[in-house]
């Protein structure tokens, strides 16, 4: 019996020929990722384990802080405070304002993370990097201080979902499109405690940032992590973030799934998920009419320039509905970067959207954003939870940045196609 | 182990960790604060009506959504003994092990156990006795190792094992 991609790279990290789906492996870890938010606690731990005073991989241990960055008050600018104090005395990786942006977008553009690598990180969203042909998994805080001390981390091996997109795709759909409409299917806990591998003819030209977006958001099916084969694509967006070393691994024919899920992706439309829960999901056609008062785009899902050119693509010679309040939020200083060098940021400014330093708050109710009572927001991001924005009562759809972008000049749901014409395939 | 007994208070299924402790409470990091919010987006009433050793028992998927540690630590500093649920989130499930917060797995448990009942868990054997109707349920078995972990207080004590198997090699 062949094995799977997933069970490849914890066999090699866990010194064995073969894992087998269900067992608990220690496996060495070569990626360790904190926010500031997990390093805190994290830290609190790492200082009560007896015997440990060094991070023993100080190279592979990284920290970004970016949930309540730009420090948003007193309280937060301490707990960062506390975190740089020890990620500088432990000669960690330490990204901050001005040279970082959202940990899930800065890993992947500085080359710390590649196919092969098991990384985990005190972040859900940690399954991004899958997108590259890692294994990737969020985990809490404790499991990051033990992994800075010892160098490994428990890991049941998960069962494989497998999930094959056929068919080409139509316009405005994105990665974003596929993964919503994917858990919409499989309903938020379809793949808990499960891998989720990506196969496909639909999804051979799509892009890196769309990969990331669906790695990103295989948690919101419940998944352990979401990975990809590495292809021409991986190759080249990892040669031009200077990451050259690396061992790709690939899924045997022979490799036994625990599901598998045909998806006929040339008949996706764009998708819009519906309060309260992602897998609430149906095509944006469907909506209705939902008046909104407030957009954002970008952060960790769709904080990329591929969706920044999205949704500029739409929003250009537009303006926002006056009731509307558009925040753009690009993934990191690089993307903020491009913007300016391919003039997305103008656009987005002459289309009155404010467009934000990177960072979480908006996503997680923190801070740059948060909702109001009763108040709709149209987001690009990942959850839309109660209270997950801001007030209990406010209500989240998620969508691609096309749709958000659309959303945001129409005043309430829309569909893209009402506002602009797509881009010519690719 | 000791054994747990308290009051069921029952919630559905899919509470995520964002109702439990909301992004705006997750800078806090002392036990005790964070406990005063413990459920705040989901039952707002939750931290006045809960006695110590309470438990909860909630629908599958439970703690679905983010990493923080957080969320099993507020709902233990809240003074609940365990959860009881078909199914916990992944990271839900690491979490409370690592840090030696007891959680069961049993469906049966889920859909026969009512609010208001008093149920007592023996965590060894993972027995959870509905005293009220005079029914029992027993929860999935864990892993060795992870009993192992549990029955060290959480990840910590093995993490120090390691650490003093290494330096004495």
């Amino acid at each position: 019996m062949g094995m799977t991609i997933t069970e490849k790279i914890l066999a090699a990290h866990a010194g064995r020929d073969r894992v087998e789906p269900g067992e608990i492996v220690m496996v060495d870890v070569d990626v360790v990722l904190a926010n500031e938010l997990s390093a805190a606690l994290a830290i609190d731990e790492f200082k009560k384990i007896e015997g440990a005073t060094r991070i023993r991989d100080p190279e592979g241990a990284v920290f970004v802080p970016d949930h309540f960055t730009p420090n948003k008050d007193i309280t937060t600018a301490k707990l960062v405070q506390r975190v740089r104090e020890f990620a500088l005395e432990q000669n960690a990786r330490w990204f901050e304002v001005g040279r970082a942006g959202i940990e899930h977008c800065v890993l992947p553009q500085n080359g710390i993370v590649g196919p092969g690598q098991v990384i985990i990180g005190g972040d859900s969203h940690t399954t991004t990097y899958g997108a590259l042909g890692a294994f990737s998994t969020g985990v809490g805080s404790t499991d990051v201080a033990v992994a800075w001390a010892i160098g490994q981390t428990w890991l049941r091996v998960p069962p494989t979902v497998k999930v094959t997109y056929h068919g080409r795709l139509r316009p405005w759909v994105t990665g974003k499109d596929l993964i919503l409409y994917t858990i919409g299917q499989l309903t938020v806990d379809g793949a808990t405690y499960m891998a989720m591998e990506f196969h496909g003819d639909a999804l051979a030209e799509l892009p890196m940032a769309g990969r990331f977006t669906m790695a990103n958001m295989s948690i919101e099916a419940g998944a352990k992590n979401g990975i990809f084969h590495p292809d021409d694509i991986t190759r080249e967006y990892l040669g031009s973030v200077g990451h050259n070393r690396y061992t790709e691994f690939r899924s045997d024919p022979d490799a036994a799934y625990e599901r598998d899920v045909e998806i006929d992706a040339g008949t996706i439309e764009p998708q819009i998920a519906f309060p309260a829960i992602p897998e609430n999901t149906r095509p944006v056609t469907e909506a209705g009419t939902v008046e909104i008062d407030q957009v954002v785009i970008g952060t960790c899902t769709n904080g990329w320039i591929e969706d920044m050119r999205e949704a500029a693509h739409v929003l250009r010679g537009h303006h926002v509905d006056p009731r509307v309040r558009c925040i753009v939020v690009p993934g990191s200083q690089e993307v903020q970067r491009q913007m300016v060098k391919e003039g997305l940021m103008e656009i987005f400014l002459d289309s009155d959207c404010i467009v934000s330093t990177s960072t979480c708050g908006p996503c997680i109710g923190g801070h740059m954003g948060v909702l109001g009572e009763y108040e709709k927001c149209v987001s690009t991001t990942n959850r839309n939870f109660v209270g997950r924005m801001g007030a209990r009562t406010a209500e989240i759809y998620l969508a691609n940045p096309a749709v958000a972008a659309a959303s945001a000049v129409s005043g309430r749901i829309a569909h893209p196609d009402e506002v602009a014409s797509p881009v010519a395939a690719g | 182990m000791e054994k747990l007994r308290g009051r069921v208070w029952k919630y559905g299924p899919n509470i995520n960790t964002d109702v439990i402790i909301p992004g705006r409470y997750c800078h806090i990091t002392d036990p005790k604060e964070l406990a005063r919010y413990c459920m705040a987006d989901l039952d707002t009433e939750f931290i006045k009506k809960i006695k110590p050793g309470d438990i909860v028992v909630a629908g599958g998927n439970f703690g679905c959504g983010s990493s923080r540690e957080v969320a099993p630590l507020s709902i233990k500093a809240s003074g609940i003994g365990g959860v009881v649920a078909p199914s916990f989130a992944r990271i839900f499930y690491r979490n409370a092990i690592n840090i030696g917060f007891p959680i069961f797995e049993s469906a049966a448990a889920y859909e026969q156990i009512d609010e208001g009942d008093e149920v007592e868990i023996d965590p060894d054997t993972g027995t959870i006795h509905d005293l009220t109707k005079g029914t029992e349920y027993k929860a999935a078995a864990f892993p060795e190792f992870l009993q192992t972990i549990m029955s060290r207080g959480g990840l910590r004590g093995y993490a120090e094992e390691e650490l003093a198997r290494q330096s004495a090699s």
